[in-house]
């Protein structure tokens, strides 16, 4: 009763360190004593494994495999289409999110189709489909040299075309730009929609330890906020040059993306999933050549030197270089769910940022014009896209 | 572009492939390089099953014939004894692999039972098991002897016994297994076994052997990861069983294999006389190959002409290739 309370003045950070201290003490004494109360877990240890990455050699296949479950897994035997076969590595059982790669000998055929099944210690399979088995490149430097041409086909030069439109564009009335606007952004809306399920897909088939499909709206999230930064950034620093802004941020948007579609085709390549039929490239390049459009239709009206649009073409194109690389060299099914999210979020950036641009003099957004744009976009991607899957 | 999904690629490729080899004329079909000595499927190098962990080496098991006691009854027959005990316990079936089985006398195949036509066959049965089991004989027999639920003593439960008690009919090849509910998971766990009436008048001497053709489907997909006879894969490959030159050599097939509709016996360099179920002296076939449905065995009688190493296996490459294969060494 009417005991004042005395004040003793504790630093701020101190307050802000005891509740990180108790929780730190509280798993310590839990883990000391053996997380009294709960016992055995119930049921027999559960193995996932996946299968991160496949390598062909002439007589072996090579599997990265990556521990994605809670308990240790050990690869005991390895069977090849119904048949035991002879392989090195994963000798020690795999950690959680620890990796192992195991050789398998195999007399494999070129195009044949494989099903190699992991036997473990409990008796589980962990089963792996090679589709169509083809040797996979040795990475050296014709490979890379390879990777960047294909790069330079599919993203750098379709993107260049498509930027030539720019001298028509400057002729056309405002009316006819802003459905030209909206075309862009039904272009792009097709682009994020696709890369996110490109993305979903992928995580599906990666590890799930690192977040499976949520990975996809990580990386979303991340490049649209990072993009929304740039952005603020860049109208700060740049008053005036709307036009432009918008022109290099959907430069960007688009090299993002064109950086997820660079790792699916390296992956595809080295995969041996992927022709390199001449059709293949020509669908990417018609498909592609929208994207240069979408580029220079906010400069349309303003003035842009030809290094600035080169340099906008380059920031577009040239990721789809960088992904076959990394695609092709180090693929991995988790970081491109990633990318091809990274690239997702980055393209619905650009659409928030482009939309006001589509204003018409009575200030509506989705006027007539607009929409026609968008949904032609949209047509663009869709048809254009056939020749790509054909 | 994007529109690069996984699927779309694949089709593409294959479609592409195609039209690649076209151009380059078989530039460069490649892959099927070989390794090693390339020699026959089977486990990784360098591990074993631990049979001494196991209770049981297939290399013992395959001449091993239980007889059981005997004592002579007032009337003069022969009284044959056995006690068979369902044990839950752990086997490894591929080097490294445990697999939780259900078996007669911690064994698997359980004892290969062996009696004369005629005698009276007394088998005990204690069920140390953690779920109901029977002993269920083919074989001539009392209906409540015959080990099937509902009738006679039924499904034994868990720490319950009973007594099979009929007489050794008819001479030939036969077999025993569980047949409590569901079957297919009782037998396919490992609760098996042969049993032969030797006729009254014995069978010609001669080396003698037993391979109850089984498999085991270790991840529950009711499909066999491997395949043996006698339980171990490639046992037979990694030691070859010694046989001698010109010696009549006798072997007692039993099939209990779960999960395929058919297995058979393939021998290497020779042909066979073929018994079916061991209920005639006079062979059916002289062959190399046969085919058996579960439950279905027979006696393959032949000697060896040549020395050298013969292989015996499977005729369906799969069960070979995924471990029933093995060697007769032949000095």
């Amino acid at each position: 009763m009417g005991a004042a309370t005395r004040g003793v003045r504790v630093p701020a950070w101190v307050l802000a360190l005891v509740p990180l201290l108790l929780v730190a003490g509280a798993i310590a004494l839990f883990a000391a004593l053996d997380a009294p109360g709960l016992g055995e877990r119930v049921g027999p240890p559960a193995e996932e494994l996946a299968v991160e990455r496949t390598v062909l050699e002439p007589g072996v296949i090579e599997l990265t495999l990556r521990n994605d479950g809670p308990d240790a897994v050990t690869v005991a035997q390895a069977i090849v289409n119904d048949a035991f076969a002879q392989f090195s590595g994963a000798e020690e059982p795999i950690g959680r999110l620890q990796t192992a790669t195991v050789r398998i000998q195999q007399p494999w055929v070129e195009g044949e189709a494989y099903e190699v099944a992991l036997v473990t210690s409990t008796g589980g399979t962990v089963v792996h489909e090679i589709p169509v088995a083809v040797e996979t490149p040795v990475a050296d430097a014709s490979f890379y040299g390879l990777m960047a041409l294909l790069g330079v086909y599919v993203g750098v030069i379709p993107v260049a075309i498509g930027m030539l439109w720019l001298p028509w564009l400057r002729r056309i009335p405002p009316a006819w730009l802003r459905a030209l606007m909206g075309l862009t952004v039904g272009l792009l809306a097709f682009l994020a929609v696709d890369a996110a399920f490109e993305g979903f897909e992928l995580a599906g088939e990666g590890s799930q330890a690192f977040g499976g499909a949520a990975l996809v709206f990580v990386g979303a999230g991340v490049a649209y906020l990072l993009l929304a930064g740039v952005s603020a950034w860049l109208s700060r620093k740049a008053a005036g040059a709307t036009g432009f802004t918008l022109a290099l941020l959907i430069a960007i948007g688009i090299g993002l993306h064109n950086l997820g579609e660079g790792v699916a085709i390296g992956a595809a390549y080295s995969a041996g999933a992927l022709a390199l039929g001449a059709f293949l490239v020509i669908g990417f390049a018609l498909h592609n050549t929208t994207e240069g459009l979408a580029i220079v239709a906010p400069v349309a009206h303003g003035r842009a030197s030809l290094w600035r649009l080169a340099a906008l073409g380059l920031i577009a194109g040239a990721p789809a270089v960088l992904g076959a690389w990394i695609g092709a060299g180090a693929y991995n099914a988790s970081i491109a769910a990633f990318l091809f999210g990274f690239g997702a979020g980055a393209i619905v950036q650009v659409v928030v940022t482009l939309l006001p641009s589509l204003r018409d003099d009575e200030g509506r957004v989705l006027h007539p014009g607009a929409v026609t744009g968008i949904l032609g976009g949209m047509a663009v991607m869709f048809l254009t896209g056939l020749l790509v899957a054909a | 572009m994007a529109e690069l999904t996984r699927r779309g690629l694949i089709a593409g490729g294959l479609a592409g492939t195609a039209l690649l080899h076209a151009a380059t004329a078989g530039g460069h079909q490649r892959g099927n390089g070989h390794h090693g000595d390339g020699g026959h499927a089977n486990f990784r190098d360098h591990v074993a099953v631990d049979h001494a962990a196991n209770g049981f080496d297939p290399h013992a098991l395959v001449r091993d014939f239980d007889r059981g006691r005997t004592r002579r009854l007032p009337n003069g027959r022969v009284l044959r004894e056995w006690t068979l005990d369902a044990v839950d316990k752990e086997i490894e079936v591929m080097p490294g692999v445990k697999f939780a089985a259900w078996t007669y006398n911690g064994r698997i195949p359980g004892p290969t039972l062996r009696a004369r036509e005629g005698e009276r066959l007394r088998i005990t049965f204690n069920n140390a098991s953690r779920h109901a089991h029977t002993i269920h004989f083919h074989g001539i027999h009392p209906a409540e002897m015959d080990g099937v639920p509902g009738i006679g003593a039924g499904e034994i439960p868990p720490g319950g016994s009973t007594v099979y008690e009929f007489d050794a009919l008819p001479a030939g090849l036969h077999l025993y297994h569980c047949h409590v509910r569901p079957l297919a998971e009782h037998i396919a766990k490992g609760l098996y076994g042969a049993f032969i009436v030797d006729p009254a008048g014995g069978r010609e001497d001669a080396d003698e052997l037993v391979m109850v053709m089984n498999g085991f489907d270790t991840n529950f997909d009711r499909a066999n990861e491997v395949y043996a006879a006698n339980t171990i894969a490639f046992a037979y490959m990694d030691r070859p069983i010694a046989v001698r030159l010109g010696e009549l050599v006798r072997v007692y097939i039993v099939n209990v294999l779960e999960y395929d509709l058919v297995n058979s016996f393939h021998l290497h360099g020779n042909l066979f006389d073929y018994f079916p179920t061991g209920t005639s002296m006079t062979p059916a076939e002289y062959t190399d190959t046969v085919m058996l449905c579960q439950g279905q065995r027979g006696i393959a009688e032949w000697r060896f002409e040549y020395p050298g190493r013969y292989m015996f296996h499977a005729h369906q490459s799969e069960f070979t290739e995924l471990g029933w294969q093995g060697i007769f060494e032949v000095a």
